[in-house]
């Protein structure tokens, strides 16, 4: 190969990298669109998703704590009942103070936040919450394949977290391997807040659902493929644990990152 | 007398009568139970398995509030196998609820804050959508609350109904409710709370550790546990549920599934009453009764003669090689104007009262030509035909089997054991100051193998030593039979 043409090859790598690079807003991951099938859907009805930004963590309390700093009327005694429920951020000591195993959950994801204050963090920061799809997408990539929702051990791990009770500290985030997105945490850390949460409604009487979920409760009794059933199963808790949602809720173990339009 | 005097008294007569009748029957006798009026307030009792909460000794319907907790936790499933149950009231099956027809039930489900996931509670004993679930579905740290009125009387299971269903019950999700009819149930003395369910774990039974769930066994109904009360032996040895004899004992015996139904059946009873499905008719007289999943049964039997009693799923293999096996032990005198116990225990001889020849094929068998291969070939004869009976370690069975072992009866007289190989041995010996009256069959062995296997003996299990040489069983062989 001339050389005057390997330079210009490599010169436009490099340029392509840095301009990459400074795109990339801060600790977030770029996931390139991509297409996939809720565990719901038949192949005719895959979602589509567009590329977009994601945090690769979850939002640790120290950020959040930030957060209720600068602004106050989020903080635990200020904030309003009809945005937060009582429990909301229960598991600190006070307004500003993490309490004394503060240097202990300082980089754990923050839980205990309801919707409406997830939202906005994610506003003050200049991002958003993903979408459901955005979030299911991401969530269904292992950490060498983008469509993982097939890969047994994978869906193992996914289906012993759910059925594991929470510990009593939450660990810190990014402790174990980022998946094909170089995101991590999707499963296996919280519970997510997503952006629509309430857009797919189950009710406490799933099985007598009409519509929508009943294409989920067929969906999760009825396939042949085992494999296939048992990430129905996996997904369909999530859906469940959405459906008993309501956006002033503060859970324990319910957290959430923040995603961003690609631009 | 006159007239009108006749006429008075029997009028008073009339009403004495019609006030004693009145007087005599239940206070509420066409009661209905979604208009009983209300009394007070009470916090119900709700009762670990397996028991239950007392018989309910009010006159009236109340409110009655009901507090249950929803709790996800490792559990011990069998001896070293531990399972994360998801839980009413922290034990599997959940707390036994004990309400009464008419009550006003205010049903408070709470789900525990470090839980993962939303629960709901579907109680069968609810006449409304859902049987609850609809209005009970709690995240976790959550509370709901919602009332029914108990309209029917009878035995009902509960259970979370939140999706996927099949798994929550799977984890342990379900439970009993009794409406007890509003003029009671019959008193008894002793009520126990049975509930049957499968657990479907990645490895097989035993296999030791926590077990994660395994949803495509759940699907082919292929269960690796059966068991009573959420364990292998949650009712045995220490844990078993206790009567004393002429006892009238109760069962509520529900059936959470999620796929299987029982067969439910104790072993050594007979079910005086049983109220099938849970319901108001009751059937006498019954060995085994279905218990659907998801239903309940009433089973009341009086237990006349001491002992243990099995409680099983007599699908049989649930019961030995799944868990399904519980234990009623009963104490207090034995009667034998009931069941005597064994009273003989002797060998069958359908040829009559000859001794018996045992056939055998014919083998290849080697010719020993020195002591120690006597030895050892009359090891493989004893392991094959005689430690049946006289055990590898030549002991015996105290009772029935007379001892090889430091034998006194063998060591007098080696022609004695000889003769019992090839005659066979009827009659009473004693052997080592015990005293034998017993049948041994002929073997049917060559005198190479006698020799051998005598010689095995006489050499092993503290025995004096010595051989037997097959010239010596021939001349054994040609004497009588001898029977002593």
């Amino acid at each position: 190969m001339n050389t005057w043409i390997r330079v210009i090859i490599l010169n436009l790598f490099f340029a392509g990298l840095s301009v990459a690079a400074l795109a990339q807003p801060d600790g977030m991951a770029r996931i390139e669109g991509g297409t996939f099938m809720p565990f719901y859907s038949s192949t005719e009805d895959s979602i589509t998703v567009d590329p977009f930004y994601l945090d690769k963590f979850a939002v640790t309390n120290a950020e959040f704590l930030e957060f209720v700093k600068a602004n106050p009327e989020w903080r635990r005694s200020n904030v309003k009942s009809v945005f937060a429920e009582d429990g909301y951020l229960k598991h600190w000591a006070g307004d500003l103070d993490l309490g004394s195993d503060a240097e202990k959950i300082k980089n754990s994801p923050v839980t205990n936040v309801s919707w409406f204050a997830a939202r906005a963090y994610a506003q003050w920061r200049g991002k958003r919450l993903p979408t459901l799809y955005e979030w299911e997408y991401v969530a269904s990539a292992s950490h060498d394949k983008p469509l993982a929702s097939r890969d047994k051990e994978f869906v193992q791990k996914v289906l012993d977290w759910y059925s594991r009770p929470n510990p009593e500290t939450l660990p810190r985030v990014g402790q174990g391997k980022p998946n094909v997105h170089g995101v991590y945490d999707m499963h296996g850390l919280i519970w997510e807040w997503v952006q629509d949460f309430n857009t797919v409604f189950i009710s406490g009487e799933s099985r007598g659902d009409q519509g929508e979920l009943k294409q989920f409760y067929c969906a999760a009794g009825s396939s042949a493929a085992s494999e296939t059933d048992k990430e129905n199963y996996a997904a369909f808790l999530r859906f469940a644990f959405r459906g008993s949602l309501e956006a002033d809720y503060s859970v324990g173990n319910l957290g959430f990152r923040c995603a961003k339009d690609n631009q | 007398m006159n007239l009108i005097e006749i006429l008075v008294k029997n009028i008073i007569i009339v009403i004495v009568c019609t006030l004693a009748v009145v007087g005599c029957l239940p206070k509420q006798d066409n009661f209905q139970p979604e208009n009983a009026e209300i009394v007070g307030e009470q916090q119900a009792k709700l009762t670990l398995p397996p028991e239950v909460p007392p018989p309910i000794e009010r006159e009236d319907a109340t409110k009655l509030i009901v507090d249950l907790e929803v709790v996800e936790k490792e559990m011990r499933l069998a001896d070293g196998v531990e399972y994360t149950m998801w839980t009413f009231g922290g034990s599997v099956p959940g707390k036994f609820i004990r309400v009464r027809e008419g009550d006003m039930v205010e049903f408070h489900l709470k789900n525990h804050p470090d839980n993962k996931l939303p629960h709901n509670i579907d109680l069968h004993a609810v006449n409304g959508p859902g049987g609850g679930a609809e209005s009970t579905f709690t995240a976790p740290g959550r509370e709901t609350v919602f009332s029914f009125r108990a309209l029917n009387p009878g035995l009902y299971v509960y259970h979370c109904a939140t999706a996927p269903v099949g798994m929550h019950i799977a984890n342990g999700m379900y439970g009993l409710i009794l409406v007890e009819p509003w003029e009671g149930l019959p008193e008894v003395d002793k009520e126990y709370y049975v509930m049957q369910s499968e657990f479907y774990t990645e490895g097989g039974y035993g296999e030791r550790g926590l077990q994660p769930f395994d949803m495509d066994k759940a699907i082919e109904e292929d269960a690796d546990y059966v068991v009573f009360n959420g364990a292998v032996g949650s009712m045995m040895n220490k844990n078993a549920i206790t009567a004393q004899k002429g006892d009238n004992v109760r069962l509520f015996v529900g059936n959470g599934g999620p796929n299987l139904t029982s067969s439910f059946h104790v072993i050594g009873e007979i079910f005086d009453k049983v109220h099938y499905e849970g319901g108001s008719r009751v059937q006498e007289n019954v060995q085994t009764t279905s218990v659907p999943a998801g239903g309940a049964a009433m089973v009341e039997f009086i237990t006349e003669v001491p002992g243990n009693y099995i409680l099983v799923d007599h699908a049989i293999f649930r019961a030995f090689n799944k868990g399904a096996l519980a234990t009623l032990a009963v104490s207090g005198e034995e009667d034998e104007n009931i069941y005597t116990g064994q009273q003989l225990d002797r060998v069958y001889q359908p040829e009559g009262g000859a001794i018996q020849e045992l056939p055998q094929e014919k083998r290849a068998i080697p010719t020993a030509s020195t002591t120690e291969e006597r030895i050892e070939f009359g090891r493989e004869t004893y392991m094959s035909v005689c430690q049946a009976c006289h055990m590898a370690d030549g002991s015996g069975i105290e009772g029935a089997f007379p001892p090889v072992a430091e034998s006194d009866y063998l060591n007098e007289d080696p022609d004695r054991a000889i003769s019992a190989v090839v005659h066979g041995l009827q009659g009473e010996i004693t052997v080592n100051g015990e005293t034998y009256n017993g049948v041994m069959p002929r073997q049917n062995l060559t005198n190479e193998e006698v020799a051998n296997v005598i010689t095995f003996i006489l050499n092993n299990f503290g025995n004096e030593g010595g051989e037997v040489t097959p010239e010596q069983v021939e001349r054994v062989r040609q004497q009588e039979a001898s029977t002593s």
